[in-house]
């Protein structure tokens, strides 16, 4: 198996309190494929993605990536955040050249850069600073970064989040044609049911305290998904009638802790 | 009205106010002299090269001691950000020491060095190193984590991650520190001078004060306060203010 995460659990301790974050999660991923991790905010999603980026650790359990047990950040494993995480004191060119300057001349990286800018449309703001353009275009730029590494894995942490409709269906178009051109595997991390629906080929439906997978639904519909309303209609209705009882736990608990106080 | 033209109007009406005061009321220039006396001794100050020597020699020892103090903040900063213990201990002298007034140490330092240039150096880099050291040690605190986080991503990690993120991120801090540094580094040296030996012109100013020369005394005291001014507008807040941008951090 391409990406294979065996009994991976996760426990934070804090003030000698232990808690349980991720539970016994166990997902077997495709090469080539679209995954999105789908859940409720505090369900564990971005912290499984922060152990296959190498960022965190498991408490228990293991990630293979081709065989190879994840250890730590590595470049085989691309990231894309929430936030654009452009370094400010570059300009865009040089913030997707970042990654590449350790290894090659700074004209190929150049050229690299604006072959991965032109993909995600913006080879005409190479040499503006990340301040001078728009959460959109920064986060196209932050893709571009990741991509520039050629990773065999893309990681993406909620990462249209913070923008609005308009731009984030503009970008889901762009990630949609990148993920059909370059044939990247991608790890899709969102709490939005109409983003997964819209992108992925699974969708690993994740329930909280501890995060666990609650079901995996495959999508087995053509792209681009607007064409088929009825059978992605099925299954929102479907997921939001498994994250319901999520979401009342989580309320629960935060009525239970108002209560105590 | 422009707040150029009101200042103007304001710096005229208080030269002119105290210039009829001291004539209405007689003030002898031993306590007060009218500013024309004041000029007219600047003027002097600077025709007979004076305080041109005494200018030369002042920042002689403000470079000295301004470069030590930043490069010493700047090590300084870096280790306490970067080790828990050198912070929990040093960084509390350190900060105990900001509350101390460089001056208070020139009895020592002239016990140390003798009365010569090296005191007053020393009151200098220890009035500005602390400065720098805070900023510095603030600025690297104060990198984004989502910045390291991205960069391991890109397999930067050590020596690396640190000169190619950590260093360029806390940038602006250091900037601000470079800028407060020179104006502890600019009131120490003013202070040192007129308290040990000179040339120079806080040694100028006291030498004068010893002949009963309040003209020359006050034409000191507003080349200090210009030099003061000016270095700070016209250089280190030009820095600060196109690293900001640069940084988009202010617009």
């Amino acid at each position: 198996m391409f990406l294979s995460m065996n009994n991976v659990h996760k426990s934070f301790t804090n003030n000698d309190k232990t808690e349980l974050v991720l539970s016994d999660i166990q997902l077997d991923v495709k090469e080539g494929e679209f995954v999105s991790i789908l859940g409720p905010s505090g369900c564990g999603k971005s912290t499984l993605l922060s152990i296959v980026a190498g960022l965190a650790h498991a408490t228990e359990g293991s990630i293979e990536l081709e065989g190879k047990t994840i250890k730590g950040p590595c470049k085989e494993r691309g990231m894309v955040f929430q936030q654009a995480a452009l370094f400010p004191w570059l300009t865009v060119e040089e913030n997707v050249m970042f990654p590449l300057l350790p290894d090659m001349s700074k004209k190929e990286a150049q050229q690299k850069a604006h072959q991965y800018l032109q993909m995600v449309q913006l080879g005409a703001y190479t040499k503006h600073s990340p301040h001078e353009i728009s959460g959109g275009m920064q986060q196209r730029v932050a893709i571009a970064r990741a991509l520039a590494m050629d990773p065999a894995l893309l990681l993406m942490d909620e990462p249209f989040g913070a923008l609005d409709e308009q731009t984030r269906s503009r970008l889901h178009e762009i990630v949609e044609k990148i993920f059909l051109e370059t044939k990247k595997t991608i790890l899709f991390v969102t709490h939005s049911i109409a983003e997964s629906l819209k992108l992925s080929d699974r969708i690993v439906v994740m329930g909280t305290q501890p995060g666990t997978i609650l079901e995996v639904i495959e999508l087995n519909f053509p792209r681009p998904r607007s064409q088929s309303k009825e059978e992605l209609l099925y299954y929102e209705e479907k997921i939001q009638a498994l994250l319901k009882s999520e979401i009342d736990k989580v309320t629960e608990k935060e009525q239970n802790h108002a209560a105590s106080r | 009205m422009q707040p150029a033209v009101k200042r103007v109007i304001f710096y005229v009406l208080l030269f002119g106010i105290w210039q009829v005061a001291v004539y209405l009321f007689d003030v002898s220039p031993a306590l007060l002299p009218a500013p024309t006396d004041i000029f007219v001794s600047l003027y002097e100050g600077f025709s007979n090269l004076t305080l041109v020597y005494d200018l030369v020699a002042s920042f002689r020892r403000l470079f000295i001691g301004l470069a030590i103090a930043l490069v010493l903040g700047l090590l300084l900063g870096v280790l306490l950000a970067k080790s828990k213990t050198a912070d929990e201990t040093l960084g509390s002298l350190i900060l105990a020491l900001q509350s101390v007034p460089s001056i208070v140490w020139l009895p020592l330092a002239i016990m140390w060095f003798g009365l010569n240039e090296m005191a007053v150096i020393f009151i200098v880099v220890l009035g500005a190193t602390i400065v720098m050291t805070i900023n510095v040690r603030t600025g690297i605190i104060n990198v984004p984590p989502l910045f390291i986080k991205a960069a391991k991503t890109m397999n930067y990690r050590g020596f690396r991650l640190f000169s190619k993120v950590t260093i360029p991120a806390s940038i602006p801090y250091a900037v601000t520190g470079m800028r407060l540094a020179w104006a502890f580094a600019w009131r120490a040296l003013m202070a040192g001078e007129l308290l040990s030996t000179g040339p120079g012109l806080g040694y100028s100013l006291r030498f004068a004060s010893d002949f009963g020369d309040m003209s020359r005394v006050i034409a000191i005291m507003l080349l200090i306060m210009l030099i003061g001014i000016i270095v700070d507008l016209l250089f280190f807040q030009r820095i600060e203010k196109k690293v900001l941008r640069k940084w988009g951090l202010a617009t």
